[in-house]
């Protein structure tokens, strides 16, 4: 006999959480759901588009009545689950139905606060909540002509806006002089009041209600002032309140909220509760992401895994009302230990407020312009010290022009056919399509249905921005980041377990950290084989099949199977055997194009895999090596021909870079690394955007670093200034190695930096001179291990040749 | 269908790993998971035609290495969300060689 499960409240935690429990454990329950509405779930948060004629009530439906038979769920719609006989664990409904269970699941959300003034039970008097109440309005606004909406938040706006789209003269009142009061500062809210009036809204601020007026429904409002005004239909949307008058009359626990623990369960274990209805370490919440994480847990005990634990959820919002955008997370008001910056530019209706806190972002409030409310929300989470890029904080994360999606920074300002996500050719329209008609809510979500922003990520701001306007609203909530789907364990956690416990094998790791997955995923995998080798460079092996193919094969795959090979060339200096011999490969292996890269070398395409070895050998036998142009490893020295030529030149970059090379390739690193030396500050080895860059001077060398000519084009940082080569080497390898060991697997050294911090860097490979010379020693070491040619390797076996050849031909 | 061809060892297909049988009608790209079972699907991604014999294998799934779709090893569907799926054939290891239905 299975076990029964009864969910009351058939909105949307509760039945999130039914879903992921089908995910994880489909047969576990006989599954009852009771729901006072005569639907199906739907989605809540699109009422405001219902209103507004945009959408129909098929569209805002998450479940239908067939996904619960599909599913095999009892659903008793429009019944109001009245009583609980928790001895006898039954559910009791107004019509008299009873079900019993063995766990209980209360979802039961939130009402709208009705403000007790005289009149308030007038019919014409409603909330803003459910289907009924949007039917309401749509009746009224077909014959009348007054709305007055009380209460200036999100919720009132979005209702205000409706109305008046349906044709209503609205009023909106305010208690506050600040619209949305909870979310935006005083500037903002004046900006965003402007703008709604411009739209055609009217508001009342300052002003509190003292009386509904009407006999057999409602005619008008009077305020204290004294002032009235007709009013055919009053929505009150004065804030909500959790729904825990069932909860209380059964006694459970209950203050602001059911109270629960971190598995969702409410004081009697037999009854879980999760969504608006919810009070959880002093807080309750109305977002979205945090009832779903919430479902996640619950759903996760109930199916009896117990490792699940909700911890609570930092919230951010990024909402839209009415085609604007806003966005807002933390404090940010501030007090006397904060310092506020501040960008106001309203000609562009652009307003831009950041708190801080002890060089930490303690807030932030953003109004016209939001696409870097994630970078913030981001640096806020983390705690992020922001001192080293104070100055040009307010400008956002990508304030040097980023490549790929136009320049474009607001997606409200852009057609449905317009271009998001460069990469995948993903188009405006195509997001809001896969949002609407698939029922998406999070970043993650839009990122696998669509592929919008997941492949360089530069458009990640747009997709949010496109989620907020299209879902209502956008919160994002982990605390902390997992690795991957096979594991809770942080990419920072997974690290330090490995350096800790001397594990060196990806086995051990999955082992030792309970992985979900008996050989993981296509993500973790190849950052454990790093981990493990970075970690333990003799000890460790390593594990081809978990690395991604180019740096199996040694060669870049390209779009139609075949790879491109590019030889080294030290500093970017070649001689004419070299290009005699590069030539006869390519013609002897039929190259289909023979480029220069930007990395000074030159690149073979059109490969076939079973060629790589012979191409090898005969590259190899002209004193070529592999040019690790594949590799999350050192890529390129880039040079300038340096004083030995240049009438510039201050010293010998290209000797140096020759040097540095000999050095540092072959190492494996968190992702790729680029390295340039510049001969004079006239730069022409572009130093000032690789991972490390040299520049050099009269005096000795200019050391650079976290530089990024790709997506998000960044500027070096001045590590140091140095000497003599000797010192610059010694400098370059320390900054290697702890890049390699603390970053996380596909991170470059710029977002790296910007994580930990340039003080950070400075202190540990600048300031510690024996810490960096350690660092350096380190970084030798591992190179005895990693600092060999894998072509020559790979072309030498016949055993290991045969992983480039067919097993068989058939026909 | 019993039209079964010896292909090779499985000792000479690395666990988690994939060889490709070239076949008149294309490749096919044939995997051997950790559990050592053996499968063979043809040799083109359901999304952009890439070569799912170079991804990476885990569990009874390659991830494709052009744009990580996840393809079921068994049916050769993709994994939801992603759409489509690419021709499996019949495989079977027997006393350590490895067979295909063509």
């Amino acid at each position: 006999m299975k076990e029964k499960l009864v969910l009351v409240g058939n909105g949307m935690a509760g039945v999130r959480t039914i879903e992921e429990l089908l995910k994880i454990a489909p047969d576990m329950y006989d599954i009852t759901v009771f729901g006072a509405e005569p639907y199906g779930n739907y989605n809540r948060i699109l009422l405001s588009p219902l209103l507004a004629g945009e959408k129909s009530i098929d569209d805002i439906m998450l479940n239908t009545i067939d996904w619960y038979e599909e599913n095999n769920i009892k659903l008793h719609e429009g019944k109001i689950v009245v009583d609980i006989d928790r001895k006898g664990r039954k559910v009791i409904a107004d019509d008299g139905t009873e079900e019993s269970y063995d766990r209980l699941l209360l979802a039961t959300g939130s009402n709208p606060f009705i403000i007790p003034v005289p009149g308030h039970n007038l019919p014409g008097v409603i909330g803003f909540r459910d289907i009924k109440d949007v039917e309401t309005m749509l009746d009224t606004a077909k014959s009348r002509k007054h709305a007055v909406v009380i209460g200036g938040g999100l919720l009132g706006l979005e209702a205000a806006n409706g109305l008046k789209i349906q044709g209503m003269d609205v009023t909106v009142v305010h208690l506050t002089d600040t619209l949305m009061e909870r979310q935006m500062d005083e500037v903002s809210g004046r900006m965003l009041q402007q703008s709604l009036e411009q739209k055609g809204l009217q508001f009342l601020m300052a002003t509190q209600t003292e009386a509904i007026l009407g006999d057999e429904r409602v005619k008008a409002v009077r305020f204290k002032s004294g002032l009235e005004i007709a009013a055919d239909i009053v929505v009150m949307a004065a804030g909500i309140r959790p729904n825990i008058e069932l909860a209380k009359k059964i006694g459970l626990h209950c203050e602001r909220g059911i109270v629960v623990n971190d598995t969702m369960q409410t004081f009697d274990p037999k009854i879980y509760s999760v969504g608006e209805c919810v009070q959880h370490r002093g807080e309750t919440y109305g977002l979205v992401a945090p009832l779903f994480e919430q479902g996640k847990v619950c759903a996760n005990h109930l199916a009896k895994y117990g490792i699940g634990r909700y911890e609570g959820s930092v919230t951010s919002t990024k909402l839209k009302v009415t085609g604007i955008d806003l966005f807002s997370a933390g404090d940010f008001t501030g007090d006397d230990t904060t310092e506020d910056l501040v960008v106001k530019d309203v000609a562009r209706g652009v307003y831009k407020k950041v708190v801080l806190k002890d060089n930490k972002i303690h807030g932030a409030v953003m109004y016209g312009d939001t696409v870097d409310g994630a970078w913030y929300f981001q640096l806020l989470r983390d705690g992020t010290d922001v001192s080293d890029f104070r100055d040009s904080l307010m400008f956002g994360q990508a304030h040097l022009g980023d490549s790929g999606h136009g320049g474009q920074n607001a997606a409200s300002a852009m057609n449905d056919d317009m271009e998001i996500c460069g990469c995948n050719g993903i188009c405006k329209g195509d997001v809001v399509k896969a949002i609407t008609s698939k029922g998406l809510f999070t970043l993650e979500e839009v990122r696998s249905h669509t592929k919008a922003s997941a492949s360089c990520g530069s458009c990640t701001g747009l997709v949010e921005q496109i989620l907020a306007s299209t879902v209502g609203d956008y919160s994002d909530t982990p605390k902390k980041k997992a690795m991957c789907g096979c594991t809770d364990y942080t990419h920072d956690e997974v690290r330090e377990t490995i350096a800790r416990n001397e594990l060196t094998s990806i086995p051990a790791v999955r082992d030792f950290l309970e992985w979900r997955t008996p050989d993981g995923c296509a993500s973790c995998r190849p950052a454990l084989n790093f981990y493990v080798l970075a970690a333990w460079p003799r000890e460790a092996k390593d594990d081809p099949q978990s690395r991604f193919i180019n740096e199996r094969v040694h060669a870049n795959i390209q779009k139609d199977g075949t790879y491109s090979v590019v030889p080294r060339m030290w500093g970017g200096v070649t001689t004419p055997n070299e290009l005699r011999a590069i030539a006869d490969a390519a013609e002897k292996f039929d190259a289909k194009m023979v480029k220069v890269t930007g990395g000074q070398r030159i690149d073979l395409f059109g490969i076939k895999k079973e060629d790589l070895p012979e191409i090898w050998g005969d590259l190899n036998r002209a004193g070529m090596v592999s040019g690790h142009a594949y590799g999350k490893s050192l890529r390129t020295v880039k040079t300038c021909v340096g004083e030995e030529w240049c009438r510039f030149g201050t010293q010998d970059s290209t000797g140096l870079g020759i040097k540095i090379e000999e050095m540092t390739w072959g190492s494996q690193t968190p992702h790729k690394f680029k390295i340039a030396v510049s001969g004079c500050p006239r730069n022409c080895a572009e130093a000032t955007i690789k991972d490390f860059g040299v520049v050099c001077v009269d005096s000795g060398y200019e050391l650079h670093v976290g530089g990024n000519g790709g997506i998000h084009v960044k500027a070096t940082d001045l590590l140091a200034r140095v000497k003599t080569e000797e010192e610059a080497m010694e400098y370059c390898g320390a900054f290697m190695q702890i890049y390699r060991e603390e970053a996380h697997y596909l991170e470059r050294t710029a977002p790296w930096i910007e994580r930990v911090g340039l003080t950070y860097v400075k202190e540990k490979v600048v300031e510690d001179e024996v810490g960096r010379k350690v660092l350096y020693q380190r970084f030798q070491e591992s190179q005895e291990v990693f600092r060999f040619d894998p072509w020559a390797r790979e072309a030498e076996g016949q055993e290991t040749r045969k992983a480039y050849i067919p097993i068989k031909k058939v026909g | 269908m019993s039209n079964w061809i010896e292909i090779g060892a499985v000792e000479d297909i690395p666990q988690l790993g994939s060889r490709v049988v070239e076949t008149v009608k294309g490749d096919i790209a044939v995997f051997r998971a950790a559990d050592d079972h053996v499968f063979a699907l043809r040799d083109k991604c359901p999304h952009k035609a890439g070569p799912l014999s170079q991804g990476i294998v885990h569990g009874h799934t390659v991830t494709c290495p052009l744009h990580n779709w996840k393809i079921d090893l068994a049916s050769g569907e993709a994994q939801s969300p992603d759409e489509g799926c690419t021709s499996k054939y019949e495989a079977k290891v027997e006393a350590g060689v490895v067979y295909l239905a063509l």
